[in-house]
């Protein structure tokens, strides 16, 4: 039972993580009708760039909101440099610079960074009195900061004037463009919030999974898994999916099919909510007018 | 793809370029003709992309897994039921068919970047289920299957380079792509390949044209898997040897590379793709050692913002204007 319930706190710990790469998918989905393909790359490049911090002696939370910041802005200089140009080309050119900033930013990590697998320091202590026979300290403070990241998300979407002029921006451009929305700069700011929920993201699983550069290529496919479960439209039910997936991946790996097949779930997991719930469990369906 | 009958300049040139596939072996080094038998085998697989994503408009990046597939099913036909290397090609394009068609399902309700997600699901997931321990009898688990390389049935000299097992396998390869590409135009330059053209755009339209969108779209997905998955099954061949590590995610990714870069719908734009996931990953390693997919990653950024239509949409704009001067210019006595 001890085991069960371990494995299970442990699943919502990773379901965590999972929820926010999915509500970064989501974000920019809304916003762009994209999937950043290089959405993991950029949270461990990200990643890098915290250790490197760490390692020239900064202390951890320093930083830590240093590597967000400088994610932020450089998610938005690559909206603003990279993708505009290409902004009102066809979907698949889309898809294939997605792809070329996926190889440049794996590839720069392993050149700057070097390819071997490096220990990431966690800023909760081991031995606390937050920690307990179900749950390590990092687990449960790593689930406290991404549930704080969704906090002041869903606090500066809901509730500031740049989130409704984003969310403005993401539902109906051309009105938004017309009220005197800059919508162009919406879509980027769009991409500094995800890379910078990538970063914090990256930050809180690098302990967990120790730092490569190819440490995300199995997250974002468990965030989308997730996304898609909450339904793709859905940013609260993308975040709860992502519970879902943690736990489920967690208690399928320790006592059905062991962990080399965890990727295997997630493929399972995706063509089965598509065959058989394909709004999600939360997601509009949507009608298409003719 | 246009239905204007086809002049004599055009049968010359492709006349030239069979001409020129033929010799070019005889001209250069072993390793050469083996990089060239890959483009050609690349070539093949590119199509069966552009078949489902040019075509009919269903983004994949999934495709490497077929890759895998075929080249698997050849291999362990060749090693375990000891099959003849040629008559593993069909029996690994039927797997693929079968699988791809399977997989068409899903995809019916997916749109653009979404399938391509969960076709990447696709290719990341395939390398591990062939490490999977309860079938490492069959496939090998992680050290791969080694083959043979299949011995040229006669062999003969030819401006001084002898016919040997590369050039012979290239001979193979370039057969049986040929007759894949003859296949293909055959398939999409009628019904079918009209019928593709309009799901791609406009969905709707189509349905209300009597098109059986489902049927479609999953046989689309299943003929572009099969043909990969005969791309495979020669690169196990030509590669003598499977393991999972050398399919990887990259390999769907650069197979989708290719369709764009060499033109979406477009059949002979499947030939420059190859070339250019063949040689350009080759070029960008002389330029930078320590970080040649960077330098890959720009040259494909690159080439979208120059060519956002591939190297056949330039070829065909370049030809156009052409001929827009051509007639422009006052006829001569």
């Amino acid at each position: 039972m001890d085991a069960l319930l371990h494995q299970i706190f442990s699943g919502l710990a990773n379901g965590c993580i999972y929820g926010s790469v999915a509500l970064a998918l989501v974000m920019i989905y809304q916003a762009t009708h994209h999937i950043n393909f290089a959405q993991g790359e950029m949270a461990t490049f990200s990643t890098f760039i915290a250790w490197s911090l760490l390692q020239a002696g900064w202390p951890y939370w320093a930083a830590f909101f240093a590597t967000v910041a400088i994610s932020f802005v450089g998610g938005l200089a690559v909206q603003r440099i990279i993708l505009r140009p290409v902004e009102k080309a066809p979907v698949l050119t889309n898809v294939i610079v997605f792809i070329g900033l996926l190889v440049i930013f794996n590839s720069l990590a392993g050149w700057i960074f070097e390819h071997t697998i490096k220990a990431f320091p966690s800023p909760f202590p081991q031995n606390s009195a937050l920690g307990s026979k179900y749950f390590s300290a990092h687990e449960l403070g790593s689930a406290v900061v991404m549930l704080c990241v969704l906090a002041v998300l869903y606090g500066f979407l809901r509730y500031t004037s740049l989130g409704l002029a984003m969310r403005a921006a993401a539902q109906n451009p051309e009105s938004a463009r017309l009220v005197g929305i800059r919508v162009s700069w919406m879509l980027a700011v769009g991409w500094g919030l995800a890379a910078a929920i990538g970063a914090v993201a990256g930050m809180m699983v690098a302990p967990v999974v120790y730092l490569d550069p190819n440490m995300m290529s199995g997250i974002l496919l468990y965030g989308f898994a997730a996304a898609l479960l909450g339904g793709i439209d859905n940013p609260g039910g993308a975040v709860l999916g992502g519970f879902i997936v943690g736990v489920l991946e967690n208690l399928l790996g320790a006592y059905v099919i062991g962990t080399e097949l965890k990727l295997s779930v997630a493929l399972v997991l995706i063509v089965g909510i598509l065959t058989l719930k394909p709004n999600g469990l939360f997601g509009k369906h949507v009608v298409t007018r003719v | 793809m246009s239905a204007m009958p086809r002049s004599r300049s055009f049968w010359l040139l492709l006349g030239l370029a069979v001409l020129a596939a033929l010799v070019l072996p005889f001209m250069v080094k072993n390793y050469r003709v083996f990089q060239f038998n890959l483009v050609l085998i690349y070539a093949i697989a590119v199509l069966g992309l552009n078949i489902l994503t040019g075509f009919n408009g269903q983004i994949s990046l999934g495709h490497g897994a077929f890759y895998a597939i075929g080249a698997y099913a050849a291999a362990i036909l060749m090693d375990q039921a000891g099959l003849p290397y040629w008559a593993t090609l069909p029996l690994a394009g039927l797997l693929c068919f079968g699988l791809g068609f399977l997989m068409g399902f899903p995809a019916l309700r997916l749109g653009g970047h979404y399938l391509a997600l969960a076709t990447f699901a696709l290719a990341l997931a395939v390398p591990q289920l062939l490490k999977y321990k309860k079938i490492e009898g069959l496939t090998g688990g992680v050290q791969g299957i080694v083959l043979n390389k299949p011995e040229p049935p006669f062999t003969f000299r030819f401006l001084d380079q002898p016919f040997n097992a590369d050039r012979w396998l290239y001979m193979f390869t370039l057969a049986v792509a040929a007759l894949m590409f003859v296949l293909a135009w055959n398939l999409l330059r009628g019904r079918i390949g009209r019928a593709l053209i309009a799901i791609r755009d406009h969905p709707i339209a189509a349905t209300a044209m009597g098109i059986n969108l489902p049927m479609f779209k999953s046989m689309a997905f299943g003929v572009s898997a099969g043909y990969t998955g005969v791309a495979g099954a020669l690169g196990a061949i030509c590669v003598a040897f499977v393991s999972p590590d050398s399919f990887t995610v990259f390999l769907s990714i650069t197979f989708l590379v290719g369709v764009v870069v060499g033109g979406l719908a477009s059949i002979p734009g499947a030939i420059f793709g190859a070339i250019f996931i063949q040689f350009v990953p080759n070029i960008a390693g002389d330029i930078s050692k320590s970080a040649p997919w960077a330098i890959y990653g720009v040259f494909l950024i690159g080439m979208m913002y120059l060519m956002p239509s591939g190297v056949m949409g330039m070829i065909q704009g370049l030809w156009a204007r052409w001929r827009r001067t051509a007639s422009a210019a006052p006829p001569r006595v």
